[in-house]
């Protein structure tokens, strides 16, 4: 999705709860620095009962995505014992988010034991493992549908293709099991390669999940783009974000059906620092970093990512989580320097 | 599982999702101890604990049957490529072994091939190629007797 050059596009921005709010405004703040041609649509997503009973997220909420497209969006808390699904499975729902999409870059100046993850998770995220069909055969023994549609597989192999292609990535990895699961991950593998067929400029290999875990732990620098069904992903996706120093460095953006993308961080809500100035809103920022690229914004996302990547770098203002004690609005105003130093 | 922990009384237990374990092990795998899983997050966090410590060439496994039947073995490939050329490292089978001498009482024998065959590792003097080194099996073996029967 392309913008037209100079014009202003809005996108709905979801604050979300908890440290939500105080990293939505850092974003907001640094794209202001950046010149970003992005004017923000602010909504807030709480579980209504609609008019058959049904949970859904707010119409205004629902009517801004769909003429918008393009969404930010904050932790969301999930109250317990609430009596409804939770927002971001709702959300999933609403717009058919099937594609959930995690590049894991290697963070210079954030030190783990893995310093060159160059990868990407692209997650299936609408069934297998996670379709919630289950059911009791007697007491005691319980059985669980692990649901694989060719329509499903296909759609998110092509999105990992084009994704490859798009992002100049060299090659696309199917996960799976299909040595075990002959039938499901079988039809999974077999929707891949059909779909490599029509990708020849990008290459396709297909590795086990349980040697691509024993070989990501020993050296990730060999993986690249990674497809997989629900499950797998689910992990992958958080060992992959663990290996580059967690959930508060890790953007993610989920693809939906009719063009609507929704770009997230996948931290929690912090609750105990809510409000205080502490929160580190670099994952928010760097999902904000990537809708910036899905919309063909590249320039501004250059600027605003090396900028992030300067600070963190540079070690003299950090967060607490990043071994520094700077507040947010420090580090994003740090941030917001630099990107200015750069016109 | 609730109700076990109640009766042991002081074994903690918590349930945290797979993808949280996956995680935190990449962070900080000191923080784990014992992990009890159904089959397909086992099959994947076991591959995945080998690799934090070096892979399936060095890591011992046992299975444990009804009946009072365990079997204890190395989880990596035959190798045919190095097959017959006294090229292989025995480590895997070795701690395997030591696994199956423990489970059966003989925690003495355990305890003194165990030692013998990390400290001829740590010396790094005597290593066959996958870790590092350029011994054969043989004289990888060789050392290791040695240590175990200085030890007496």
């Amino acid at each position: 999705m392309k913008v037209v050059c100079g014009q202003i596009q809005t996108v709905t921005l979801i604050p979300g709860d908890g440290i939500g709010p105080e990293i939505s405004t850092a974003v907001m703040k640094i794209f202001e620095a950046a010149k970003a041609p992005i004017q923000w649509e602010e909504r807030n997503v709480t579980a209504i009962k609609g008019p058959g009973g049904r949970w859904m997220i707010p119409p205004e909420a629902k009517e801004s995505m769909n003429k918008n497209k393009i969404g930010l969006k904050g932790p969301l808390k999930t109250p317990i014992a609430a009596g409804h699904p939770s927002m971001n499975l709702l959300l999933r729902k609403t717009f058919d988010l099937y594609a959930n999409v995690r590049p894991c870059v290697s963070i210079e100046g954030y030190k783990t034991p893995y310093t060159d993850v160059d990868l990407v998770t692209i997650r299936e995220n609408t069934e297998g493992e996670y379709s919630g069909i289950e059911h009791l055969i007697v007491d005691g023994v319980v059985q669980s549908i692990k649901l694989i549609t060719e329509d499903a597989s296909r759609r998110i192999a092509e999105y990992a293709f084009e994704y490859a292609r798009n992002n100049q990535r060299t090659s696309v990895t199917a996960v799976h099991k299909a040595n075990i699961m002959r039938m499901s991950d079988g039809l999974f593998l077999r929707k891949c390669r059909e779909v490599a067929e029509n990708f020849k400029d990008v290459k396709f290999t297909e590795m086990y999940l349980d040697t691509v875990c024993l070989n990501m732990v020993q050296d990730p620098s060999h993986f690249d783009v990674l497809v997989m069904p629900n499950l797998y992903g689910d992990i992958l996706s958080d060992l992959c974000a663990g290996l580059i120093g967690g959930l508060g460095v890790t953007p993610s953006g989920n693809i939906g059906a009719n063009g609507v993308a929704i770009f997230e961080s996948v931290h929690g809500t912090a609750p105990d620092i809510a409000g205080k100035d502490l929160a580190n809103p670099t994952a928010l920022l760097l999902s904000a970093v990537m809708m910036l690229r899905h919309m063909g914004l590249h320039g501004h996302a250059k600027k605003i990512e090396t900028a992030c990547f300067d600070t963190i770098r540079d070690e003299k203002v950090l967060t607490k989580d990043l071994g520094g004690n700077a507040k947010c609005s420090e580090f994003t105003a740090d941030i917001c320097r630099r990107v200015q130093d750069m016109d | 599982l609730a109700d076990v922990s109640h009766v042991m009384g002081a074994i903690k237990t918590q349930s945290p999702l797979p993808r949280t374990f996956s995680r935190g092990m990449v962070q900080d795998p000191s923080h784990f101890d014992v992990l009890v899983m159904p089959n397909l997050y086992g099959d994947i966090l076991s591959d995945l604990c080998a690799g934090l410590i070096g892979g399936l060439g060095v890591t011992p496994s046992g299975n444990i049957g009804a009946n009072g039947v365990a079997i204890f073995e190395s989880v990596h490939g035959t190798a045919p490529d190095i097959a017959g050329k006294d090229l292989a490292n025995p480590t895997a089978l070795l701690l395997s072994a030591v696994m199956m001498l423990r489970h059966m009482g003989l925690h003495g024998h355990a305890k003194k091939i165990e030692t013998a065959c990390f400290d001829t590792i740590r010396d790094e003097k005597v290593l066959t190629k996958d870790l590092g080194g350029n011994a054969k099996c043989s004289e990888f073996t060789a050392d290791i007797c040695r240590r175990v029967q200085d030890m007496d």
